[in-house]
């Protein structure tokens, strides 16, 4: 269930935080000039962000030659690209057709209200981003959620809250 | 005697059940105590209800123990390979006697998945001990003549796997007749169907055999460069085929002159997909690698003829492309003795759902639902009623219990509706809603739509806020006709397959479970007990020991009751929320 993490216009007031983009000009260098760079320009930038932040489209545009609107146009097309800041661990809970079958709604719900968020969501203090996914391709495993690269599976809601519990504690300490 | 080989299941979903611990936990017992076996990593095995799943071989056969934690893992290291006595309790398959998981495994046939799970994906050797690499090493040594390549592919009768089912050889036909300089092979393995997943596991299994199958489609047609589209939401397939890659430029299988044949060139690279299930489409998917938003476009041109960057270019799914080597390998004759007149050879399904046995089984084309189900599955868990199985995903149908013997072939299960698509099957108890199933398909295709023709984008919108309306009680009569009447628009007006079978798992259900509909909009009730706004909510009183939860949890105050007695639910006030019935613990609220 992909969930829209588009928010074209920063609110008024909230600036968003200045982020250091001495890497991003490595990633241009070894992408400028190829031909269906974009893509890959726009996932090296996630990658070192958790998302594409402002300035970096900006840069990227001016740098590469690409003009604005088409890295805006292509990051807004796939899912995979976020124009807003995540959490540290990002939570993905499967909506694929076993999993909706298997109950994942009972997981996202019990999500939803353990971590106070609602589905594409930050926690306040940074730690979680709770997120409904497409397929994850476990499927005799449903229902599924990945945190990070961990696949956790035949979830309920309860277990499912036990596991971001567990995480939580482990960065208290 | 042969070294005892222990091999351990380590593809994605195999991990996630926590085969990577104990691997690491038999590898540090072997460590510690020197022990003379060899300790192995290998692909999908395909039982995935057993994960994890570890295989012994020793001097008198093979061993396969299910559910395996760490515990277990130091129990059967040091019974089986320390002192050669097997591990009853665990073990599910076996050489020496029958065990029930044996019905899962006969009935198939493995050409596809005919590496997987024996092999470690890692090794560019063990691939070619099984025979790897021989294919297209005959073809170079025997100069065989790109219309005999091509020919054999037709003979054989390969189907694409991806959905499609288009003749792979007659494909290669037409890109080798387009005349260029430069050409190019595609993969497509951006499986997007949500409830399949056989290309992750070809992928994270034998990534060799994908490799191999497109170089000979690139001798075939004269290409020189490949591309493997591959869904970013698969980091071990990536990182696996990265490895295959390099392994292979090394031998000399990719790059230059190869397999020794000046001028026979071919070399490739991986391209991550950034989630978009368009993408599945080829000329969307194309768009993509060029860096574009993936949105399709008109055919003809075909890529075969104009393709990528406006080139001739073949596009085959990870499936074909496994069979491919096997079939040059052994004739057409090894591959198309199997199967029905018109889809011949074998074909993998994921199977998932409610079932007992869910896993990936590779059977021959014109096996019946019913035999996959009950005969390789095990049945329904928990010994529920089958109701229907998902075929095809968002783009196929749903067939009823009663179609359950229809052959799976492309052209008996079109018949019902359905789709063979990339082989997900999902199957589905008497708990199942289908008018929310439909609703489920149609929020993944509306999302997924990319928006270009109006229909898509608009249609599927409307169509899933009726079957909205209708899960929550307020279906309207005619509803069921606007939702066929759209449902013809959008599959007439649609430019790509994700448009054109959009309606499809709709008109499916609308076909078999009418009485579903009917239910829901004339009488305001869910048969299946899964649509919480059309559920009474009431509290069994011999089971409730008057805790208070639901009475503190319930936000309109519509449940009272003493504590220690038992509660009542005022129906006028409640709405229905279903918080009560989630937070019960004795599971004292019964839904009518």
């Amino acid at each position: 269930m992909r969930i829209k993490r588009i928010q074209p216009d920063v609110a008024k007031g909230e600036e968003q935080k200045k982020e250091d983009l001495t890497q991003v000009a490595a990633i241009i260098n070894k992408y400028k000039g190829k031909k269906g760079n974009i893509i890959p320009l726009l996932q090296g930038t996630q990658n070192l962000f958790g998302y594409i932040p402002r300035e970096a489209f900006i840069m990227i545009s001016e740098e590469a030659g690409i003009p604005l609107n088409e890295l805006y146009g292509v990051a807004t097309f796939y899912a995979q690209f976020r124009l807003k800041p995540v959490g540290k661990h990002i939570v993905k809970v499967c909506h694929g057709t076993a999993c909706h079958v298997q109950n994942a709604t009972a997981v996202s719900v019990a999500l939803e209200e353990a971590l106070g968020v609602n589905d594409g969501e930050t926690t306040p203090d940074g730690l979680f981003t709770l997120e409904s996914v497409a397929c994850l391709g476990c499927c005799s495993l449903a229902p599924v959620m990945m945190i990070g690269n961990d696949t956790f599976g035949k979830l309920t809601g309860k277990s499912a809250v036990n596991i971001i519990k567990e995480i939580k504690m482990k960065e208290k300490n | 005697m042969k070294q005892t080989q222990v091999l351990v299941g380590l593809a994605s979903c195999g991990i996630a059940a926590g085969a990577q611990k104990v691997y690491n936990k038999m590898s540090g017992l072997k460590e510690a105590d020197k022990l003379p076996f060899e300790l192995k990593r290998t692909g999908c095995i395909g039982m995935c209800y057993r994960e994890p799943l570890v295989e012994v071989i020793d001097s008198t056969g093979s061993f396969l123990y299910g559910e395996i934690d760490e515990n277990k893992a130091v129990e059967i290291i040091e019974k089986h390979v320390k002192q050669g006595e097997p591990v009853k309790e665990y073990l599910i398959l076996s050489d020496l006697f029958k065990t029930s998981d044996n019905e899962y495994v006969d009935g198939q046939i493995k050409v596809a998945l005919r590496n997987c799970g024996v092999i470690d994906p890692e090794s560019i050797e063990e691939y070619q001990a099984r025979g790897g690499y021989k294919a297209i090493a005959k073809l170079v040594k025997d100069n065989v003549s790109q219309e005999d390549v091509i020919q054999t592919i037709i003979d054989s009768g390969l189907r694409g796997r991806g959905g499609g089912g288009f003749s792979t050889g007659m494909k290669w036909k037409f890109a080798y007749s387009s005349k260029s300089e430069s050409k190019y092979i595609i993969c497509n393995a951006d499986e997007g169907d949500p409830g399949a997943f056989m290309d992750r596991s070809v992928l994270e299994g034998d990534p060799h055999a994908v490799l191999e199958g497109m170089t000979i489609a690139a001798y075939a047609i004269g290409a020189t460069e490949g591309v493997i589209y591959c869904r970013a939401e698969y980091p071990l397939a990536i990182k696996r085929l990265n490895i295959a890659i390099d392994q292979a430029r090394e031998k000399g299988y990719l790059g230059k002159n190869i397999h020794g044949k000046s001028g026979f060139n071919f070399d490739m690279y991986i391209k991550e997909g950034a989630g978009a299930f368009v993408c599945g489409e080829e000329t969307a998917l194309m768009a993509s690698v060029e860096g574009k938003r993936g949105m399709p476009r008109k055919r003809p041109p075909f890529p075969a003829v104009s393709g990528l960057w406006k080139k001739p270019t073949n596009i085959n799914n990870v499936e074909t492309f496994a069979n491919v080597p096997y079939i040059i390998l052994n004739g057409a004759g090894s591959f198309n003795c199997y199967g029905t007149e018109k889809s011949k050879g074998t074909k993998v399904f994921a199977l998932t759902g409610k079932i007992a046995r869910g896993g990936l089984v590779e059977v021959p084309m014109g096996m019946t639902i019913r035999d996959v189900i009950f005969k390789l599955g095990g049945g329904i868990q928990g010994n529920k009623k089958f109701k229907a199985v998902q075929l095809g995903g968002p783009s196929g149908g749903c067939i009823p219990e009663y179609l359950a013997d229809t052959p799976i072939d492309y052209d008996s299960v079109t018949a019902t509706g359905a789709i063979m698509g990339s082989g997900g099957m999902v199957v589905m108890d008497e708990t199942t809603c289908m008018v929310d199933l439909a609703r489920f398909f149609l929020d993944f295709t509306q999302k997924e739509s990319c928006g270009k023709c109006t229909f898509c984008r608009i249609g599927t919108k409307r169509m899933l806020e009726i079957l909205t309306r209708i899960c929550e009680g307020e279906g309207k009569q005619g509803d069921i006709e606007l939702l066929e009447e759209l449902a013809y628009h959008i599959k007439n007006t649609s430019l790509c397959g994700l448009g054109q079978t959009a309606p499809n798992p709709v008109l499916t259900t609308i076909k078999y479970f009418r009485n579903e509909y009917e239910a829901h909009i004339n009488n305001r009730k869910c048969p299946a007990a899964k649509c919480t706004k059309l559920l009474t909510y009431t509290i069994i009183p011999e089971k409730c020991t008057g805790c208070m939860v639901c009475a503190k949890n319930c936000s309109v105050n519509a449940i009272t009751g003493e504590r220690k007695q038992p509660h009542v639910i005022d129906q006028s006030k409640c709405i229905k929320c279903g918080v009560c019935y989630n937070k019960c613990k004795f599971e004292a609220i019964s839904l009518t």
